[in-house]
C-alpha cells in the first residue's frame, strides 16, 4: 500500500519530493525558457528586419548578407536559441499530451536529437557562408 | 498500467477569458514557430550550398503557399513575441493591477491581454504593407 511513489517502507514522502519538483529537475527548465526568450526578444526583431530587408534579393546579395561578421554572429545565436526554445516548449507539449509511455518517451529523444541537428546544421551553414561567402565574387 | 483514477473537472468548466485565448494561440504559435525554424535552417542550408539550392528555397517563398505560411509566420513570431513579453513582464509580478478583495484580476490585466493579441495582428497588417509598399517602390 503506497500512496506517493517513493512511500514504500518507513521513507518519508518529503524526503523524495525535497529538491525534485514535479518534473524531476526543479526549475532549471523553467529557468532556460525564460533566459532564452529573453535572448529571443531582441534577435528575433532584429530578424524580421534581416529578412525583410533580403526579400527579393538576389543570391550573392544574400550571401553577403549573411557573410557580414554582426549578421553571421546574430545568425548563430539566434540559431541556437530557437532550437534549444522551441525544444523546451515541443518538450512540454509531449509531456502534455502522449500519454503513451514509449511513444512519449522516443518522441522526447527524437525532440532532443532535431533540435540538436537543427541548430548545428544552421550554425555550421552560416559559419560555411561566413568563411567562403566572399569567394562568389 | 494505466491509470484509472478519476481526473478532475479541466477546461470544459471555465467560462472562456482572454487569457485562455492568449495561452491557446501561445501555444499553437509556438508549434508553428518550431515549423518556421525548419524553414529557417532550409534557407540558411541552401544558401551554404548553391546558387541553384537557393532559388529553390527563394522560389518556394515566392509562390502561393510559401507567401501564406510566411504571413501567417509573421503573426505568430508577433503574436508570441507580443504575448511573450507581457508573460515574461507577469512572470516578474507586474501587471496583474491593483490587489481586490475578491481575487479577481483588474480590469487592466483582461485589457492587457486584448491590447497583445489586437496589438500582433496590427503590427503583422504593418510588416506586409511595408514589404509590398517598398517591393512596388522598386527596392527588389
Amino acid at each position: 500500500m503506497s500512496a506517493y511513489p517513493g512511500q514504500e517502507g518507513l521513507r518519508n514522502p518529503l524526503k523524495v519530493a525535497r529538491g525534485d519538483g514535479a518534473s524531476g529537475t526543479g526549475v532549471h527548465h523553467w529557468w532556460l525558457q525564460r533566459v532564452t526568450a529573453i535572448a529571443l526578444v531582441p534577435l528575433s526583431i532584429w530578424f524580421l528586419f534581416l529578412v525583410g530587408g533580403l526579400m527579393h534579393a538576389t543570391y550573392p546579395v544574400v550571401l553577403t548578407s549573411i557573410a557580414q561578421p554582426v549578421h553571421a554572429i546574430f545568425l548563430i545565436v539566434l540559431s541556437v536559441c530557437i532550437f534549444w526554445h522551441g525544444a523546451l516548449g515541443l518538450q512540454v507539449v509531449i509531456e502534455d499530451y502522449v500519454h503513451t509511455r514509449w511513444l512519449e518517451l522516443t518522441l522526447q529523444i527524437l525532440l532532443r536529437f532535431g533540435a540538436l541537428l537543427g541548430a548545428l546544421a544552421c550554425v555550421m551553414a552560416v559559419l560555411s557562408v561566413w568563411l567562403t561567402g566572399t569567394g562568389y565574387y | 498500467m494505466p491509470n484509472t483514477r478519476p481526473l478532475s473537472p479541466h477546461l470544459g468548466i471555465y467560462r472562456w477569458r482572454v487569457n485562455m485565448w492568449q495561452s491557446t494561440l501561445h501555444r499553437l504559435t509556438g508549434l508553428y514557430l518550431c515549423f518556421g525554424a525548419l524553414i529557417v535552417a532550409w534557407g540558411l542550408i541552401a544558401a551554404a550550398t548553391s546558387g541553384g539550392a537557393w532559388n529553390i528555397f527563394a522560389a518556394f517563398c515566392a509562390s502561393v503557399i510559401g507567401q501564406i505560411l510566411l504571413f501567417l509566420w509573421t503573426w505568430s513570431l508577433l503574436y508570441h513575441l507580443c504575448n511573450g513579453i507581457q508573460h515574461l513582464l507577469r512572470d516578474a509580478g507586474t501587471g496583474f493591477g491593483p490587489p481586490r478583495r475578491d481575487r479577481e484580476f483588474a480590469p487592466s490585466y483582461w485589457s492587457a491581454g486584448w491590447i497583445v493579441i489586437v496589438l500582433s495582428v496590427v503590427l503583422t497588417v504593418a510588416v506586409w504593407v511595408l514589404l509590398i509598399l517598398r517591393v512596388a517602390g522598386g527596392a527588389a
